[in-house]
């Protein structure tokens, strides 16, 4: 009897790309409930201009570079970039801002540098700094989240939502209603030589573990975090990394001067800490490559986030961090090579 | 038995090894032809001793080792030779030549078959050549001759002698099986391996995964009562049984990269080789056989059956019941590192471990992958025991830049397959790395060889002008004799 | 912004653009390059194969004839397409395809001589450029494969066309597995 040959190993354990982009957008369901819950149903609206975004930019990049577009389109990578974008701008954001910051992301972080795991940066960051840049306003304006005293209700908050997306003037008629982030207020307070305490104290900004509305979300992406942790989609290094280089000096920095600088807690469950942590920072495209390396970036982008926080023009610095440290990966490679079994390190 | 540390990384497996396992060893009936490959696994042959017609017995040596990674072959069956021919084989290249015997029903022994009386006076050297004349090869799946690993231990003054009882490898099982069945012949086996290569001790590992074994081990050791010999129970992670690898984890050493484990002082054989070494010292047999695992969903008795080296594969199957199903692949060794085999008529080898037939409930997962591009996640360099970066050789070897192969150490790669297993983007990592290496190894090959020409036309170039000059120069010599009487008129006239 | 300031900036881009200038023609002039160590780098990437196919008589007056700009590096079929690519790569030239004029890459190869055949006339020593044919007058010759370049040059003078070309033996026996289909 004769048989057809093949090379070895005969038997894989049958990963494939899109169970990994799905775990993925999975894990982000809790903190997507929390993000409506506390700040209406504008986050779905962005989900929704972005993922078709994404999808018809991803397609149309295909085509003009020549390539079968229906295999890239299945395997929800874009989705992932769709996803990470729309969970960081506001929900109030009007439509073509979020369409036009899906775009840039997929045709300028991703298919000019060649598709899929090509792209040095990560290209959900990449559409986030262009349109922070850009449009400083619209990109900085939060609605009042719900779990801050005298909030309107969920519904009002809806109706604006909805017409902020159709880009409706909010400031005549939902005056009020909309604000700064916590980090940004603390920031602006502090500025105005407040005391930190005295921020804190007001009620409005922060509430007993980190900023009002981003606290509860930052916590669901943590729970998100440690399930992709679990199915060993992530794995340990950056996360604890990126942690560990935002929270150690926080730490220090809060102990020298408890007055003006923020502590670890209101840093951890502030902002977009647990998002990018174990959702932005982690994407393997643009992070390094050897598990020491690993640790070097995410204690990069830790560190530079911080940095920003403390003293930089933005007050939440995460997507700047992360594109830096970006920058950095080929030079972190170089240096973070494992030692190969039976040699001299 | 607590499991001890082991090398990094690597990978614990879905084993199926109960397909195989549950039934004892089955003799199997002398086949009426056995086919030997004088390529026995390693690619380099041995030289026929016997031609066409001739009549063998078994146990007649039919080959010569002449080279010393060649393993002398001999007459698994008694009988006549009817070819000596090219023909498939379960080897590298996919072919050998093939000495072909028919055999007749007289069943004769070769006088030279005879218990080994004077084992104990024997020295080390002579041990080793008596093992090299007996054709003893490593079992475990690369049929290296043992006798050739046990001198260069000799010579690099190896301490420790590990044997392998590790069995990673998914779906196989005959070292397993034997080290149930017959725990005395590997730990004797072990001994003499032991004064072979002239170590102090003896290190039989097994992977925590089979009970059963490491308990025969255990009190064979017990009867046996020498303080030389050990057990080291490892825990069962793929691929615990590479041999660096094993000898990291029981000896807690590392073999240095481009070298042979006897540079780490350690020398590896597999339980079932020590076997193979009991049952020449104690009935004179030459490797004339070996437990193989006949296995996977293609099969209809699976189970662990030992037959004549040179058994068609074919007989081996039909004593396992035969095929079932619809086999897709027929597979030497086992699902990461086994070889498919294009035909079930090659005849049994030394190094084949395992016959995994496949079917497309085995390997439906390699069938159906798409590969997709690399999305750096990293797996691949997480599982590598060799610490490795496959995604970067892959992109290395995509580029065909030999320096940064080179620096990345794909020499260090020990073939082991898990990267492959593991990545998402389901890359056909492992055969772009062997091509890879093919591709340095002839680069290298070329450049020496080039060298080699260049020196050697530059030498003939030489030669050539100094013929050319010493012939001008008789010339010259001649011409001014015949001149020299004009020289000095020619000179007044200056 | 005065005129002051304007004439300064005009001043200092002039003068870094004249010495810089200077630098560079003197550096011209002066730092010639090596053209001995240029034409080992050539032959180093060239096979030596020896055969001449190029019409230089070996690879390196081949070499010599590349560095100086009097051949073309599209010369070489032995070393096929590789070799033109690391050729063009050294010398920073246009990459181009090989001159069919010059003959067409094949697979490695070696010659074998019949030895039943032979003669042993001993007319093809003196071909081989890399003295790889072992033998003597009246005695049969033989081939040393290890040594044969492939070059093919044994193979005009041979009265009794003994010499054949055979595919080289495959250099790697370790890690083949089948192909993938």
């Amino acid at each position: 009897m004769r048989f057809d040959t093949s090379p070895a190993p005969h038997v894989i354990a049958g990963y494939t790309v899109p169970r990994v982009m799905f775990q993925v957008l999975f894990a982000l369901l809790p903190a997507g409930m929390a993000h409506v819950v506390l700040f209406g149903p504008g986050l779905l609206l962005q989900l929704a201009v972005a993922c078709v975004t994404a999808l018809l930019a991803e397609a149309a990049a295909l085509r003009w570079r020549g390539r079968d577009a229906a295999p890239a389109l299945k395997d929800g990578s874009v989705l992932v970039t769709a996803f990470l974008l729309a969970f960081s701008i506001p929900p109030l954001l009007p439509w073509w801002l979020g369409a036009l910051g899906t775009a840039l992301a997929v045709l300028l972080g991703k298919h000019v540098f060649g598709g899929l795991g090509q792209n040095p940066f990560n290209p959900a960051m990449v559409g986030y700094a262009i349109l922070l840049v850009s449009f400083p306003a619209e990109m900085t304006r939060w609605p009042v989240p719900m779990d801050v005293e005298g909030s309107r209700s969920w519904s009002e908050l809806a109706r604006m939502s909805v017409a902020s997306f159709y880009g409706a003037d909010l400031t005549t008629h939902w005056d009020g209603y909309t604000g700064a982030t916590a980090l940004d207020s603390i920031r602006s307070g502090l500025d105005l030589r407040y005391t930190l305490p005295e921020l804190l104290a007001r009620g409005d900004i922060a509430g007993t573990l980190g900023a009002r509305g981003f606290a509860w979300i930052n916590l669901a992406a943590l729970a998100g975090g440690l399930y992709l942790m679990l199915r060993r989609i992530v794995r340990w290094h950056i996360p604890v990394a990126v942690l560990g280089g935002l929270l150690v000096p926080s730490f220090i920095a809060h102990g020298l001067d408890s007055g003006n600088a923020l502590g670890p807690a209101m840093q951890a469950f502030s902002g977009a800490t647990m998002l990018t942590a174990f959702f932005i920072a982690t994407d393997p495209v643009s992070a390094a490559t050897s598990d020491r390396g690993r640790l070097w970036y995410g204690a990069g982008i830790g560190l530079l986030a911080w940095i920003i926080r403390t003293w930089g023009g933005y007050p939440d610095g995460f997507a700047f961090a992360v594109l830096l440290m970006n920058l950095a990966v080929p030079f972190i490679d170089r240096y973070t090579v494992p030692r190969i079994y039976g040699r001299q390190p | 038995m607590a499991a001890r540390p082991t090398f990094p990384a690597g990978l614990a497996l879905d084993a199926h090894k109960q397909q195989a396992c549950g039934t004892p060893i089955v003799e199997l009936p002398l086949p009426p032809q056995v086919v030997l490959a004088l390529d026995q696994g390693t690619g380099y042959s041995a030289e026929p001793v016997v031609t066409v017609g001739e009549a063998v017995a078994a146990g007649t040596l039919v080959a010569h080792a002449g080279h010393p990674y060649a393993s002398a072959v001999h007459a698994s069956l008694a009988g006549i030779v009817v070819a000596i021919e090219t023909r498939e084989a379960a080897v590298p290249s996919g072919r050998s030549v093939c000495i072909v015997i028919d055999g007749n029903a007289s069943n004769r022994i070769d006088d030279s078959v005879r218990p080994v009386a004077d084992l104990a006076a024997l020295s080390p050297d002579e041990l080793v050549q008596r093992l090299r004349d007996a054709g003893i090869a490593g079992l475990g799946g690369a049929g290296f001759p043992t006798a050739t690993k046990l001198a260069y231990a000799r010579n690099l003054g190896a301490h420790t002698l590990v044997l392998n009882g590790a069995e990673c490898e998914p779906w196989i099982c005959c070292d397993d099986a034997l080290m149930r069945s017959a725990a005395d012949d590997v730990v004797l086996g072990a001994l003499i391996l032991r004064r072979a290569a002239s170590a102090e001790r003896c290190v039989i590992a097994i992977e925590d995964d089979k009970p059963a074994a490491i308990a025969a081990v255990t009190s064979a050791i017990e009867r046996l009562r020498d303080e030389a010999l050990t057990l080291a129970v490892v825990p069962a992670v793929y691929p615990q049984g590479a041999e660096r690898q094993l000898i990291t984890a029981v000896v807690g050493v590392e073999v240095p990269a481009g070298g042979l484990p006897a540079d780490a002082g350690v020398v590896c054989q597999n339980v079932a080789t020590a076997a193979a070494v009991a049952h020449w010292a104690t009935r004179g047999e030459p490797m004339l056989s070996r437990v193989v695992t006949v296995t996977g969903s293609g099969v209809e008795h699976p189970g662990n059956v030992r037959a004549p080296i040179g058994a068609p594969l074919a007989a081996l199957i039909a004593a396992s019941g035969g095929y079932r199903d619809t086999p897709l692949r027929l597979i030497a060794g086992g699902s990461m590192t086994g070889r498919a085999l294009p035909s079930d008529e090659v005849g049994l080898t030394k190094s084949m471990n395992c016959i995994f037939v496949a079917t497309r409930d085995d390997i439906g997962s390699r069938l159906e992958a798409v590969e997709v591009p690399c999305i750096r996640c990293g797996d691949c360099a997480g599982v590598c025991p060799a610490g490795l970066l496959p995604q970067q050789l892959l992109r290395a070897a995509h580029a065909d830049a030999h320096d940064t192969l080179r620096q990345l150490g794909l020499s260090d790669c020990i073939d082991c397959g898990l990267c492959d297993y593991v990545c998402p983007s389901q890359i056909l990592l492992a055969d772009r790395f062997r091509d890879a290496r093919r591709r340095l190894q002839e680069a290298a090959a070329m450049a020496q060889k080039a060298a080699d020409a260049r020196e050697r036309h530059g030498l003939r170039k030489r030669r050539q002008q100094e013929a050319a000059t010493a012939e001008q120069q008789t010339f010259e010599s001649v011409r001014d004799r015949a001149r020299r009487p004009d020289d000095d008129s020619a000179g007044d006239s200056n | 912004m005065n005129a002051g300031a304007i004439l300064i900036a005009v001043l200092v881009a002039a003068t870094l653009a004249v010495t810089l200038g200077v630098a560079l023609g003197w550096a011209a002039a002066r730092i010639e390059p090596n053209a001995d160590s240029l034409v080992e780098r050539i032959d180093a990437l060239l096979p030596q194969t020896q055969c001449g196919q190029c019409r230089y008589p070996g690879c390196r007056p081949y070499a010599a004839a590349i560095a100086s700009s009097a051949a073309e590096i599209d010369r070489c079929p032995p070393g096929g397409e590789a070799t033109v690519r690391a050729l063009a790569e050294l010398l920073d030239r246009a990459l181009r395809p090989l001159d069919p004029e010059f003959g067409v890459p094949k697979p490695a190869q070696v010659a074998w001589i019949d030895e039943a055949r032979c003669i042993g006339c001993a007319r093809c020593l003196p071909a081989c450029p890399v003295d790889a044919i072992v033998g003597t007058s009246r005695q049969m010759h033989t081939v040393i494969t290890r040594q044969c370049t492939g070059c093919e040059l044994c193979l005009p003078p041979c009265p009794v066309d003994c010499i054949e070309l055979r595919p080289a033996p495959a250099v790697s026996r370790r890690y083949s597995q089948p192909r993938a289909a």
